[in-house]
């Protein structure tokens, strides 16, 4: 089988410490004083896992355990300290739907800027404007500014023009519901649809049940190190007594995942 | 660079017209706006100083604007582009894109600013009856330095800014140092020849005499001159090159 995504002992860090916010002035005087301190924080650590065509990895993890760090590294917005990844094929991310528009633009402009930011061409974002708008039922909108528009509105533009991807590589960061029940139906079909075109997919979910359903492979991570990594079922119920608190994490540290 | 630049060009474009869009709010007033700004801060320039310098400067006018013009391309391109890295913090961190790029979007609608104000230079120049010469065809030196070297600055303030935030204050008493030292509405004859020499040391100053020596003198600088002209620009872009390309990675720490 054809390996699409294949990450070697990869190891990411985030520098913490009150470095931030401080401004040269202050930053000047620690320095001076010797009291600049940056430590270093392993978010990811020394994860590995490969990808085959047609799967679909499940990451799991309570809060801070590295998942969405990963996704940045697999993305290539964050560099990893250590180790490597290999894409077998383009990458794209569908996360945190609603964020990076601009409320001064209008739908159409944020649409097109968006589309730009996804990798899309104009060509084909002129091809599939009509559609975006049909799909968001946006249409009415198009011309108003961002900031008008509801909530739930701005993320079914944000779905609509992300789901147009069809990535080699498709990563999904917690966006499987949007918006209201219908359009939920509606978003819930056409991301079934995208998945079972792209060649590998990745999936960040707190839903259990999700995981279980969708995917064959699971990746389990806890602060950062790697817990488990094969298939789904026997790390799924494992996770579930883990989370019920039947199951302390040394336990399956050391069955050695 | 350029073929990265080619495959982003839609993202280019799309944040070229954002950053157009948001500066002038889509009125015809926010873009005649930007044009009157400096065209009221030279006639007061203009209504100070020309009693005590006009005297002894001929086409006090033209000498005054030059510096103007030059200086507020300057300050607009680089106090706009300090910003554009952190502005756009909630893209890069998010999609992998050139960082770059934003800055360069940012400093496509001060180029337009710059460019509009040129041509109303150009009128006052006419106005002001000093002889158009083939010698003009040399501006574009002084202004493609200008480019560079505004986009070199701006991507090492932008750099700066994200680690610093208190870098906007330090820029804007710094602009204000180049602003007095920049001879842009008094002559540095009555200098001795040594501190003349300092000026050189000064970028805009060189930019603005080069304006100066073309239009006012109608000589050509020498090629030192020129080669300090090139000298600053590519020097700046170097560092802020360099800077983005090191800490390609580390931005987004600080976010």
């Amino acid at each position: 089988m054809e390996t699409m995504l294949k990450v070697n002992d990869v190891s990411i860090s985030y520098k913490i410490g009150d470095f931030k916010d401080i401004g040269l002035k202050e930053w000047t005087m620690r320095h001076l004083k010797k009291q600049y301190k940056v430590e270093t924080f392993m978010a990811v650590d020394h994860v590995s896992f490969a990808l085959n065509k047609g799967e679909m990895l499940g990451i799991i993890g309570t809060n801070g355990a590295g998942k969405s760090t990963l996704l940045k590294a697999i993305t290539g917005v964050m560099e990893p300290r250590g180790g490597s990844i290999e894409r077998g094929g383009s990458v794209s991310a569908l996360l945190e739907l609603a964020s990076g528009f601009d409320g001064d633009l209008t739908v159409r402009e944020n649409a097109y800027l968006r589309g730009a930011m996804l990798g899309y061409t104009r060509d084909f974002m002129d091809e599939t404007y009509e559609h975006i708008l049909d799909f968001s039922e946006l249409r009415a909108f198009q011309d108003r500014p961002f900031k008008q528009l509801s909530t739930g509105m701005q993320s079914r533009l944000a779905f609509a023009i992300a789901s147009l991807v069809q990535p080699e590589i498709l990563i999904l960061d917690e966006v499987l519901s949007v918006g209201d029940g219908a359009f939920q139906e509606k978003s819930a079909k056409k991301m079934q649809e995208i998945i079972e075109h792209g060649a590998a997919t990745i999936l960040v979910s707190h839903s259990l049940d999700q995981i279980r359903e969708l995917c064959n492979k699971v990746l389990w991570l806890h602060k950062g190190k790697q817990i488990a990594f094969g298939d789904t079922e026997g790390i799924a119920d494992q996770y579930q007594d883990f989370l019920d608190g039947k199951l302390p994490i040394e336990a399956v540290q050391a069955q050695g995942g | 660079m350029l073929e990265k630049l080619k495959r982003h060009q839609f993202l280019f474009e799309e944040l070229v017209k954002r950053d157009f869009a948001k500066k002038y709010k889509r009125t015809i007033l926010g873009m005649a706006w930007s044009i009157l700004a400096p065209l009221m801060n030279l006639l007061i320039m203009w209504l100070v100083f020309s009693n005590f310098f006009g005297n002894n400067v001929d086409h006090y006018v033209v000498y005054l604007f030059a510096g103007q013009l030059i200086f507020s391309y300057f300050t607009d391109a680089t106090n706009l582009g300090m910003n554009s890295l952190l502005m756009n913090a909630g893209i890069f961190t998010k999609v992998n894109v050139p960082k770059y790029l934003f800055l360069f979007s940012q400093n496509v609608s001060s180029l337009i600013n710059f460019g509009l104000n040129l041509l109303i230079f150009f009128t006052f120049v006419a106005i002001d009856g000093v002889p158009f010469t083939w010698k003009f065809v040399f501006l574009l030196f002084p202004v493609v330095c200008l480019i560079v070297f505004n986009l070199g600055l701006g991507l090492i303030l932008s750099a700066l800014f994200v680690f610093f935030r208190d870098m906007q204050y330090l820029w804007g008493i710094l602009t204000q140092l180049i602003m007095w030292m920049s001879a842009i509405f008094y002559t540095i004859d009555s200098y001795s020849h040594t501190i003349q020499c300092m000026f050189l040391l000064n970028p805009l100053y060189v930019y603005i005499r080069y304006f100066r020596k073309i239009i006012l003198d109608g000589t050509i600088p020498t090629v030192q001159f020129h080669l300090l002209a090139a000298a600053f620009a590519i020097l700046s872009f170097g560092i802020g090159a360099y800077m983005y390309k090191k800490y390609n990675h580390e931005f987004l720490y600080y976010v």
